[in-house]
């Protein structure tokens, strides 16, 4: 397979991202399917279980350079974290710490915690929120990439928020709680889940850019995250890679900045009018090169 | 869940690669993992399915996939979620085609 077409981001399943993100034949699987590591809980529930219990991990080149990767594949329980595939992550973040790769990769696409499996996987997470901050305390950058229908929620959300980087495309979508969990728990007048329209413009790739959640925005396709993660690598050489107080403050600031000028706004638009964006409406028509012409000016935040 | 065996002997083809996955276990899909193993020319099948009951199903569209591609010392194993005769089949194929496609230069 060449890197010459387009191939979407959003259509491809885990190990479809995998073959053309990262150079051709390059990805050297960690406990790969035939090894049959599977979930026990799911086998005791007597439900369906997967051979990769729903992550790739190995290592790879990404235009040459050695990177560490996982693939959550969100068809698979919506790319929940069991205890197996929480194990999975965290023994690749464990071992970049070790063996020191140019960044780690991960392709995220996860409601949050596998349900099924409980505290088990809610001490997953927890492990793989440390494991990421002990990669980037050795020095090794942590890049998260966002672009699968599912989006990045719950805990995953949150160890996403723990990376040097998030790129996102606009289709990807970054939060805790999800669309139908918050009109669950506040009411339909609090969030309407089942405006397409309002929950991508409230989580989705172009608000998370603008409110300085993720340093990326790139085009719809596996090519544009391949390009724009080798940038990330890069840019990542010249930045601070460990977590700092100086910058935990930092985001605390803008955390209490966002609340007060927009704790008032119902509505995205409402956030970006105030942001100065012109046409605030036009935003969510916009390819990503118009839109970050657009935005350049007026998004908040700066890269970790 | 149910699990269903299948054996296939003396067939043909041997796999050129060790080891490929394809498909993802959701609703109304599969995962297929496709092995090469010693198995005196054997081609052997474990199905794993949330759907009981639909053995004779499953065997109608084993044995039309080995009639087709006449493996030997092939392990074939299936994680399913209900997927249909018709997506079975293509998954089955797609399995073979990759693992005798992939990474052969051409």
């Amino acid at each position: 397979m060449s890197h010459q077409t387009s191939h979407s981001y959003l259509e491809a399943n885990a190990r479809e991202r995998l073959q053309h993100l990262l150079d051709t034949g390059s990805f050297e699987e960690w406990l790969p399917p035939s090894a049959r590591v599977m979930s026990p809980h799911l086998a005791q529930l007597d439900a369906p279980v997967a051979f990769d219990d729903g992550v790739a991990v190995g290592r790879a080149r990404i235009d040459g350079r050695i990177v560490f990767v996982a693939a959550q594949e969100g068809g698979f329980m919506g790319g929940a974290v069991g205890e197996v595939h929480g194990a999975k992550l965290v023994g690749m973040l464990q071992r970049a710490i070790l063996e020191q790769p140019q960044a780690v990769l991960l392709l995220l696409e996860t409601g949050g915690v596998r349900l099924h499996e409980a505290n088990a996987g809610l001490i997953a997470v927890s492990e793989v929120m440390r494991a990421v901050l002990a990669v980037r305390a050795a020095k090794v950058p942590v890049i998260v990439l966002v672009g699968g229908s599912n989006g990045c929620f719950g805990g995953m959300g949150i160890v996403a928020r723990c990376a040097n980087m998030i790129l996102m495309s606009e289709e990807g979508r970054l939060a805790m709680s999800g669309p139908e969990v918050i009109e669950t728990a506040s009411g339909v007048e609090e969030f309407d889940s089942r405006d397409r329209a309002l929950v991508w413009r409230t989580t989705g790739g172009k608000q998370r850019y603008l409110l300085g959640d993720c340093q990326g925005i790139v085009a719809e396709s596996i090519e544009a995250f391949r390009a724009a993660a080798i940038t990330a690598i890069d840019a990542c050489q010249t930045l601070p890679v460990a977590l700092s107080l100086a910058a935990l403050e930092a985001e605390q600031a803008l955390l209490r900045e966002r609340v007060a000028r927009f704790g008032d706004c119902a509505d995205p638009l409402a956030i970006w009018a105030l942001l100065g964006v012109e046409n605030p409406e036009q935003l969510p028509m916009l390819e990503a090169d118009a839109f970050l012409a657009a935005t350049a000016a007026h998004r908040l935040g700066v890269p970790a | 869940m149910e699990t269903l065996h299948y054996r296939f002997e003396n067939g043909r083809t041997a796999l050129s690669q060790a080891a490929q996955l394809v498909g993802v276990v959701s609703s109304g899909n599969l995962e297929v993992l496709i092995e090469s193993v010693p198995l005196q020319g054997a081609c052997e099948i474990e199905i794993k399915t949330a759907a009981r009951g639909f053995g004779a199903t499953w065997q109608a569209v084993m044995s039309d996939f080995q009639q087709r591609w006449q493996l030997r010392d092939t392990r074939i194993s299936i994680n399913d979620m209900g997927a249909t005769p018709a997506v079975v089949s293509l998954r089955l194929d797609q399995a073979v085609e990759s693992i005798n496609t992939l990474g052969t230069p051409t």
